[in-house]
């Protein structure tokens, strides 16, 4: 193997049989055009499950209307953690069926497929019948006309919890939660269709869950959320903002929350302002971040460079999209982490890091934040919409606190430099406001009082000093998330992890075959501690969802990655389903 | 710090010890000794003034006060600022720079800071000609002036950036001329009192690439009707003179945009109850 392999290598439309898929997950679509309610359904549908003591996942695919248009979304349920969408639909539930096709791809269906149409006597498109699986239908129009006020959505959700086997009054309680502010009326409505639901799916040969739930304390969180509190976690307080997709749920989620802390965030005319004012609040004293997509960090990357020689610590998130350019804003890919690492001007050592799950999306992000303070540097977040989007029933994730301190001058004395080259690297920030303290920082090359300098010495000085506090700084054991032992070792990162973790649990339960070393810390590199992670390797396979395969070739121009490793690559937007993996695991295995 | 030192403090306490990288003759020199004696005047000690800007000759202003300072990337001084402002709204924020780097690349921070009205004071140093680069038309540049990169002139109408910064909400507008500097620093003071964002535009001739601007001392003259608080008459004003009027032009009433910040007050919030099912 070890080239780059294209769309046209990769097992198309994997066979979910090949490898014994997950038995105690269900995996359900909820179809429906704009305005039918099947997003909100879906949700009340997650946290009824997390309430029963179930995990869960759930992710939303929209055409590029802004209203209308046809929207799915996409919920697996399981008695054990799920990070990933399912091999195949257990079970689809349409509203209506309008576009129904655009959905060609993503829907994998099967005979064993329940599909339950909503729509008396509509004609299903081939996607739907071609697979040949089991039909039933309900009458949504007819059955909400004879009951009064009440509404498709709620019935569908009625019929789906009924036909998954999902305890009542957990949705109950959940529709009475919602309704309550609308009145009695409302929410019997609300409890009669779905009781309409309930009553309908009785009669169907469900897609039950398998086995019973445990109650442990869980969250429902998405990876944009998980993000936006890690942030605040690490102690951010002042943000600035420009909206993009799919980034613009974090800045949302943060707005009022900045609010209640204290904080502030504020909305610029445009990326090249945000980027400036969070730097011009970092230079203040306070922790500051902005949230964005590629074509947004492509403009901020001139005043990232500026952060990097004015010594600004920051914490930029990057929620890739499909590239380049406009992409394709509603779907994942991991190709902005070219332009996240080398992208910006000069020598500019800077932190790029990547979280491995939704949850981690709040580790992470606390602990970027960390790096960026300690070191007085800008960190750049490599999320994607594939976390940022998707609403996840997680573990309660654990509290943690970094020892993060900002080394603040607190009382310059008459020789204070501000850019004084220390053993670290990392010199005594002076705020404005302290006496004594006044420096300019600047983005021109300067000595270590600050004072503009284009000689030679003061060029390498400052050069070495900035490269030494990234270098030397001590990342522990967050640089990657390892598991497993075995001889044959997956390298991968960010959202691919949870799809090959999914294939490496079906294909070695125990760990003995096989190694995941999924890189938190994409730069700067760390090649000795990936060398010692490998040890005892005999192959190695790196896999992400880049067409030019950026992480492979990041690995090997800066980690040292042995020249026996393998590479699977391939762009989005379709995400990795763990059936693809595994046959690829297979196939190189054997 | 008391109001004994404070009165103490003179023109010199706001100056650095850098010899400054301008041509002999540069208006930018009288500008700067305007912005200290303003400085001076105001009173608050150089620890609690930033001195903000982007690129370009005038942008060189921070490293020559005793203030913080930030010389940052061309065009971006104003949101930089912003930012420091909004979060440390204790500090007295300055940005200064030339049309260039206001005007062209920053037009849209520029657009954005009068709309905004954060209390910040904007000094433009306006020579109608990049000069760090050597001389290309800028957006206030005449139409007719010849240059290499733009042989025959650009043949564009210059931009108007006192109009544009009425038009967008800026709470104070003022001209001045570098060859006054006293004058000039008492618009400073008055800009730095005044609430919300002010732009003083500063005619700042360069002698090196722009050598006609030395008829500028000739040409001033102050303005002979008293600023206004009225939006439309100012425009009006300011899009029938000559170019040449110099004083305050406007004094708005807007109140400034200075949301709450005062992050120690609630560190300890919980948001994990929003998560549970």
């Amino acid at each position: 193997m070890n080239q780059i392999e294209t769309s046209l290598d990769r097992p198309d439309a994997p066979d979910a049989k090949a490898t014994a898929a997950r038995t105690d997950a269900v995996s359900i679509v909820m179809l429906g055009s704009g305005g039918s309610g099947v997003m909100t359904a879906a949700e009340i549908l997650l946290r009824a499950a997390a309430r029963a003591g179930y995990y869960g996942l759930m992710t939303k695919s929209f055409g590029p209307q802004i209203r209308g248009g046809e929207a799915a979304a996409f919920v697996t349920l399981s008695t054990s953690p799920v990070e990933i969408q399912g091999d195949r639909v257990d079970l689809l539930f349409a509203i209506d069926w309008k576009n129904a096709e655009r959905f060609a791809g993503e829907l994998v269906l099967d005979a064993d497929t329940l599909v339950i149409s909503g729509e008396a006597g509509a004609e299903l498109p081939a996607i739907v019948t071609e697979p040949a699986p089991r039909l039933e239908e309900i009458n949504l129009k007819t059955l909400t006309r004879s009951h009064k006020g009440t509404r498709p959505n709620m019935v569908a959700l009625g019929a789906v919890a009924g036909a998954i086997g999902l305890p009542r009054e957990a949705v109950a309680a959940l529709i009475g939660e919602r309704l309550e502010n609308k009145g009695e009326a409302a929410m019997d409505q609300g409890l009669a269709a779905l009781d309409l639901g309930f009553d309908e799916a009785a009669d169907f040969d469900p897609a039950k869950l398998a086995l019973p739930p445990q109650e442990t304390a869980r969250w429902i969180i998405s990876g944009n959320q998980a993000a936006g509190y890690g942030a605040m976690r690490g102690g951010v307080r002042f943000a600035a903002a420009y909206p993009i997709t799919p980034a613009t749920e974090i800045l949302e989620w943060l707005a009022p929350r900045l609010q209640k802390a204290g904080g502030l965030l504020v909305q610029a005319e445009d990326e090249l302002a945000s980027i400036n004012m969070i730097i011009g609040g970092s230079f203040g004293g306070s922790a500051v971040l902005t949230a964005t997509s590629g074509p947004g960090l492509a403009l901020m990357s001139e005043s990232i460079g500026l952060a990097v020689a004015a010594e600004i610590p920051m914490l930029v998130i990057d929620v890739m999209r499909g590239g380049p350019s406009t992409g394709i804003p509603t779907k994942s890919e991991q190709s902005d982490l070219n332009i996240a690492v080398y992208g910006l001007h000069g020598d500019a050592p800077h932190v790029v890091t990547a979280p491995n799950s939704i949850s981690d999306c709040l580790f992470t992000a606390q602990w970027s934040t960390h790096l960026a303070e300690s070191m007085q540097v800008p960190a750049i977040m490599l999320s994607d919409q594939s976390f940022g989007q998707a609403l996840g029933i997680v573990e309660k994730p654990a509290e943690l606190a970094f020892a993060t301190r900002r080394d603040v001058a607190e009382t310059p004395g008459e020789d204070y430099q501000r850019y004084a080259l220390t053993a670290t690297g990392i010199s005594p920030m002076a705020l404005p406001g302290t006496p004594g303290g006044q420096y300019t920082a600047d983005g021109l090359e300067h000595a270590e009082s600050g004072r503009p300098s284009s000689g030679v010495t003061d060029h390498n000085q400052q050069l070495d000093k900035r490269l030494r506090k990234v270098m030397d700084f001590d990342y522990g054991d967050h640089w990657a998330q390892i598991e497993g032992d075995g001889p044959a070792a997956i390298i991968t990162w960010g959202s691919t992890t949870g799809p090959v973790r999914e294939a490496m649990r079906r294909l070695d339960p125990d760990g003995k075959r096989l190694r995941l070393i999924s890189l938190r810390l994409i730069s700067p590199a760390q090649p000795e501690a990936l060398a010692e992670a490998l040890t005892g390797c005999e192959q190695i396979l790196v896999i992400e969802q880049s067409q030019m395969a950026q992480f492979f070739g990041h690995l090997k121009a800066q980690f040292d990655l042995p020249a026996m490793a393998d590479l699977y690559a391939r762009p989005g937007p379709q995400p990795f389903k763990a059936a693809e993996i595994a046959a690829k695991l297979e196939e190189w295995l054997s | 710090m008391t109001a004994e030192t404070a009165c103490a403090l003179t023109a010199r306490d706001y100056k650095s010890d850098l010899k400054p990288v301008w041509c002999p003759g540069c208006g930018d020199f009288s500008i700067l000794m305007a912005i200290t004696m303003a400085m001076a005047e105001v009173g608050r000690p150089p620890e609690d003034v930033a001195v903000i800007s982007g690129i370009g000759c005038s942008s060189r202003v921070p490293a020559y006060t005793s203030c913080y300072g930030f010389h940052g990337v061309h065009g971006r001084a104003l949101p930089l600022a912003t930012g420091l402002k909004l979060s440390r709204p204790d500090l007295l924020v300055i940005a200064t720079g030339g049309d260039g780097d206001g005007y062209s690349i920053g037009g849209n921070h520029f657009m954005h800071a009068c709309r905004r009205n954060v209390d910040l004071t904007y000094i433009v140093m306006d020579n109608q000609v990049y000069g760090m680069t050597k001389g290309q038309p800028s957006p206030t540049t005449p139409p007719e002036w010849d240059s290499a990169l733009v042989p025959g002139g650009t043949g564009l109408r210059p931009f108007h950036p006192l109009v544009i910064a009425l038009a967008a909400g800026a709470n104070f507008v003022a001209r001045t001329f570098s060859g006054d500097p006293k004058g000039t620093a008492q618009t400073i003071v008055e800009a730095i009192n005044h609430p919300g964002f002010s732009l003083i535009e500063i005619l700042s001739p360069c002698v090196t690439f722009r050598p006609e601007e030395r008829e500028w001392a000739k040409q001033v003259h102050p303005a002979s009707v008293d600023p206004t608080d009225d939006r439309a008459r100012a425009a009006r004003r300011v899009l029938t003179d000559d170019g040449f009027n110099t004083g305050i032009l406007y004094r708005g009433k807007r109140a400034p945009y200075q949301p709450a910040f005062n992050p120690d007050d609630a560190a300890n919030v919980d948001f994990e109850a929003e998560f549970l099912p």
